[in-house]
């Protein structure tokens, strides 16, 4: 290993940027004669547009425009897409209603897009906003999953009768019931996985322009992906077409899948440049964030677990009820069936798995993927289960998963998935001594003698990353593919510039894609430079999420460096003058087998675009090559997380006292950088685990709509974690990477409520476990020591 | 934000002759905020910033004075404070975080009287006196209930008088705000014991006498052991229901006395 190489914990090369505040990012960028847009969004949860009058704000000094759903229908810019689509059990198409940029004669939740108003200045568009007059015909709203099925529910959309979207289903479920029906004991749970707000450190922002002379437009955007935004916005909404179409996404600060979607402001931004002649900026604030940005989570699921001979898992049954809000994001119908069901088997070997999933519509914000996107949600649904099937069964919780790990590889399991590698027993088995299980009793003890009670909670997830093999996506409903494109130019002087289709946003790109490429090519990780999010730099790419850039966007770099070695060890056999299988290359330096003839990597990568030393026919100058990877399988990380929490049951308020987590992600390429990410991912799952809720009333007010009643997980909250890793090289990529964006998001949720429901002795708390939830709950309970 | 002009005092008598249809600005924690949502429009604000007369803390006789516009940080970090009235700088310095008390100020807080905020609970406790340019109100006066005071249109709070006393305050943050969902100020003074709740009222911050009545006999956390609030007349949202909150009174109020 190198210093800057693969495995190296190389400092991020892009913090300096960031910390000093030197990022650019989209509300960093002005263009000349900038105009600004501000969008009046509606009040109501739900509600017919009988008409909107902008005389007003027309007439308020410095509003150039006002647009409405009737001008971007005149304009025949279409609606906002759902990528991926679902059939029901009967084999029919799911039923999704139209999604206009601008609201077209209804609206349907609080915040949704009427109309906007553009203006010289920021507070000339707000002004002008508060100067269109919408007159509403306010109707009854849904505003969750139980009033939506109600019959005699509000109608949503016309398109999804009782505002049912899908009825879906994944697994055997005949075998399914035969298993509970032998089952010596079933464990039963009722779960609420709560809504979460995505909460980036930037908010959205967009810069729409157009240019008369070349007839494009170009849009910066906040996008996580933005080949896919700028796919989308051409052929399916309609905006131009891709040749003419020029989407950037610059630094952008945080994402957790928020970014992913192609949104009503982003849109209508880039139309309305060309209506108004003028580039046109929006930057959402927080409270429009909270409201408008799509939500995550919010299922409400019955699950069942069906245990037979010697505590062995024979089946595992879930029915879930899915909210996806008013309308369907980009990819909201994926999450709660092929992200979410294909991981119900966890780590344990379970033979028969049937899930049935219902979505439906509701007058609250659209919900989509949020980190971790479905998998989060069906690693609550095992891990709570298993811990509660062992609490019945009267088993140590880590005693009941051991004896019903997969241990063999590859592992088909029931429910599509096919795990190539891992090694469960060894994480376990880490994870329980670097956290010091033995000294639980002891600790449990300490703090009943302070009356407080303590409790230790266990996840053992698993996940499915570096999504995902095209034809498999395409067979299961996806409108793209899920390969990555990667170009690496070698500069005349040995430098090198990789352009990506992969997006960072967080994940420090510019760090690890560097290191690949220092320690591939032998040069210093400062002649690498890594060019991502502009589609007139790269020509395609898939973006990122679902922890793919590693595994998918470094796989297709590696494999673009495989040519280029390639090509250069054909510049070099004619700069060494030997035969060219007799080229060697190693360290950045090129040899010839046998000799002491050498020449460094900047030598050759000079010769290939001099082109003096052999024909130009016979061998092409330059050294740049491309290539895009579609990977064979999905990657799949985990790991173990042990969370343990101290409360006094006097009010309630849960303390993380300890933390281990135990991942395997396959190879490591920064460990300093992957930590960073167990880190945050821990603290957002700890925020779903004891903090955070979306939360609307019943008329579909957000009562969650700012950070004085939206609780974020803050420093204070959480513990120093203890973080370890195992290593099962993931076979199913050149880099041996699993990826680890997501995983403590993951991982968190149930290793917090499986240690505060050891801890009282119940398995009644639902999440957020907030202080008053907890206090209730441990009504009664009398701290005392561990039973044994 | 609307339009608005602005107006640097420099004295008591600038900003209250120049406040018009205005309003003070102090450390602009709520105000601002307010203004930038559009749910405050004053089209003209009188910045107190500048007024060196509303600056600092002293002692006079048997009272502490802190005038208007000492910020949180300021008190927090007093050691005469800590000395006259142990326990207020704790509390300062439990107000919201390192921005907010860098220009947060006492006067602020007092003249807005938001039901989850610290100083009121303070100021009843110990029976502080607010001093504004025309008069000088009890605090058992001064606050009327939410977000609202005996301060009269154009009234400046110049100082908040304490008398000297050990201030003990517990405070059970709410975890999204972090202002006080339940905070319990006691004090045993001149005045007898006088136990003020903030942050759980239904109209802003008010005395606990069941509390005080057992204290007067009993000053000691074990006095009030097993005695909550009334939750009728609590407030009762996502963070707590009247009932939690009611608990969280009794627990807060032995907290305070067994803890500070
Ligand atoms: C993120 C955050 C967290 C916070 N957390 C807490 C907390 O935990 N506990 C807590 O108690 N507070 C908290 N606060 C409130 C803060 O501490 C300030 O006390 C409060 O914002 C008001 O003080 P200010 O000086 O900023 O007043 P401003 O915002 O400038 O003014 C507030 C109001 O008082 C009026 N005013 C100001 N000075 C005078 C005066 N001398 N005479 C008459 N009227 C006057 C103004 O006209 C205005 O109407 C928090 C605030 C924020 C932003």
């Amino acid at each position: 290993m190198t210093a800057t190489g693969i495995g190296a914990p190389v400092r991020r090369k892009e913090d300096f940027r960031f910390v000093t505040g030197r990022g650019r990012y989209v509300d960093d960028i002005n263009r000349p004669g900038q105009a600004y847009a501000f969008f009046v969004r509606s009040p109501h949860a739900h509600a017919n547009i009988r008409g909107i009058d902008a005389s007003a704000a027309l007439a308020h000094p410095g509003v150039l425009s006002v647009l409405t759903g009737d001008d971007i229908a005149a304009d025949k810019v279409g609606g906002l897409i759902c990528g991926w689509a679902i059939f029901n059990k009967d084999g029919s198409p799911m039923r999704a209603g139209p999604h206009p940029a601008l609201a077209q004669g209804k609206v349907r939740y609080v915040g949704d897009h009427v109309a906007v108003v553009i203006a010289e200045t920021l507070a000339a568009a707000r002004d002008g906003a508060e100067k269109v007059a919408v007159d509403y015909e306010v109707l009854p709203a849904a505003a969750d999953i139980a009033a939506a099925r109600k019959s005699g529910a509000p109608q949503i959309h016309e398109a999804a009768p009782n505002n049912a979207v899908f009825d879906w289903h994944l697994g055997d479920k005949a075998a399914t019931d035969a298993a509970f029906a032998r089952a010596r004991h079933v464990t039963k749970l009722e779960i609420v996985n709560n809504r979460l707000a995505p909460n980036p450190m930037e908010p959205r922002a967009a810069v729409g322009e157009y240019d008369f002379g070349s007839d494009s437009f170009t849009l910066y955007t906040t996008s996580q992906n933005p080949h896919v935004a700028r796919l989308v916005l051409s052929a399916f909404i309609g905006i131009a077409p891709e040749h003419k179409l020029r989407v950037v996404a610059p630094d952008v600060g945080g994402g957790f899948g928020s970014k992913i979607f192609i949104y009503a402001e982003e849109t209508v931004c880039v139309w309305a440049s060309r209506k108004v002649g003028r580039p046109v900026k929006w930057t959402c604030d927080r409270t429009e964030a909270f409201l408008c940005d799509a939500h995550g989570r919010d299922h409400v699921t019955h699950a069942e677990l069906a245990i037979g001979d010697n505590n062995r898992i024979i089946g595992l049954r879930v029915h879930t009820d899915a909210n996806l809000g008013a309308y369907l994001s980009t990819f909201a119908s994926s999450v709660p069936t092929y992200l979410y069901a294909p991981l119900l088997s966890g780590q344990y070997d379970i033979p028969a798995i049937y899930a049935q999933v219902d979505a439906w519509y509701t007058n609250t914000a659209p919900v989509d993927a949020y980190r971790g996107a479905g998998r989060p949600e069906a690693t609550f649904v095992v891990e709570r289960l298993v811990e509660v099937a062992a609490r019945e069964l009267r088993m140590d919780p880590a005693e009941f998963r051991r004896a019903n790990f997969v241990r063999t590889f590859p592992h088909q399991t029931p429910v599509i998935m096919a795990y190539d590698a891992g090694d469960y027993e060894a994480s376990l088995k880490k994870a329980q001594e670097m956290h010091d299980v033995k000294g639980f009793g002891a600790r449990k003890a300490a703090s009943a003698a302070k009356g407080k009670l303590r409790g230790l909670g266990y996840s053992a997830y698993i996940e499915a990353c570096g999504i995902a093999p095209s034809a498999a996506v395409g067979s299961l409903g996806a409108g793209v593919g899920l390969w990555e494109s990667a170009e690496v130019r070698v500069n005349p002087i040995g430098t090198v510039e990789i352009l990506t289709g992969s997006h960072s946003h967080g994940q420090g790109h510019e760090t690890t894609f560097a290191q690949l490429v220092s320690d591939r090519l032998g040069i210093p990780i400062d002649n690498v430079s890594i060019v991502h999010g502009d589609t007139d730099k790269v020509q395609m790419g898939m973006g990122t999420y679902g922890s793919r850039s590693g595994a998918v966007g470094m796989s297709a770099i590696y494999k673009a460096l495989d040519k280029i070695e390639a090509k250069a060890k054909k510049v070099a056999a004619h700069v060494l003058e030997a035969s060219e299988t007799d080229i060697e290359f190693k360290d950045g330096k090129f040899t010839v087998k046998g000799t002491d003839k050498a020449a460094d990597f900047g030598t050759i990568a000079l010769n290939a675009y001099i082109a003096h030393k052999f024909s130009g026919q016979e061998l092409e100058p330059g050294l740049k090559e491309s290539a895009f990877w579609d990977p064979t399988n999905f990657t799949f990380p985990a790991g173990v997380h042990i969370c343990e929490v101290e409360f006094d049951p006097a009010d309630g308020v849960v303390r993380i006292d300890r933390w281990t987590a135990v991942d395997d992600f396959g190879k490591v390429i920064n460990p300093l950088i992957v930590e960073g990410q167990v880190h945050g991912g821990i603290a957002q799952g700890v925020g779903q685990a004891l903090y955070e809720g979306a939360v609307y009333d019943e008329a579909g007010q957000l009562v969650t709509a700012s950070y004085m009643d939206y609780c974020m997980p803050r420093a204070d909250n959480l513990p120093s974690y203890n973080v370890g890793m195992t290593v099962t090289p993931c076979p199913s990529n050149p880099l041996g990477i699993k990826g680890c964006g997501e995983a403590g998001a993951i991982a968190a949720p149930p290793a917090v409520i499986n240690a505060i429901t050891d801890a009282l002795g119940h398995e009644n708390i639902s999440m957020p476990a907030t202080p008053e939830k907890v206090w209730r709950a441990a009504q009664g309970v009398v701290p005392r020591q561990a039973a044994e | 934000m609307y339009e608005f002009t602005h107006h640097a005092a420099t004295s008591v008598a600038d900003a209250v002759g120049a406040l018009g249809e205005g309003k003070f600005l102090a450390g602009g924690q709520t105000l601002l905020p307010t203004m930038k949502q559009r749910l405050a429009m004053p089209g003209h604000l009188v910045d107190l910033g500048k007024v060196a007369e509303l600056r600092g803390v002293e002692e006079k006789g048997d009272v502490l004075v802190v005038k208007a516009m000492t910020r949180h940080v300021e008190v927090a970090t007093s050691a005469l404070v800590a000395r006259a009235v142990p326990g207020l700088e704790k509390l300062a310095g439990m107000i919201g975080d390192p921005a907010v008390r860098n220009r947060g100020t006492i006067g602020g807080s007092i003249a807005n009287n938001d039901p989850t905020a610290d100083y009121p609970a303070a100021c009843l406790a110990l029976k502080a006196t607010i001093v504004t340019n025309t008069r000088r109100i009890s605090a058992d006066d001064y606050f009327t209930g939410l977000f609202s005071t005996a301060l009269e249109d154009g009234e400046l709070i110049t100082a908040v008088e304490f008398p000297k006393a050990k201030l003990h305050y517990a405070k059970f943050p709410n975890p999204a705000s972090r202002y006080a969902m339940v905070g319990v100020a006691i004090v045993k003074g001149a005045d007898g014991v006088r136990v003020a709740v903030t942050g759980s009222g239904g109209d802003g911050v008010f005395r606990w006498s069941e509390a005080e009545a057992k204290l007067k006999a009993d000053f000691s956390a074990g006095a009030l052991e097993g005695m909550k609030a009334d939750a009728a007349g609590m407030m009762s949202d996502i963070h707590g229901s009247a009932e939690y909150r009611a608990h969280l009174v009794g627990v807060m109020a032995r907290r305070a006395l067994s803890e500070s």
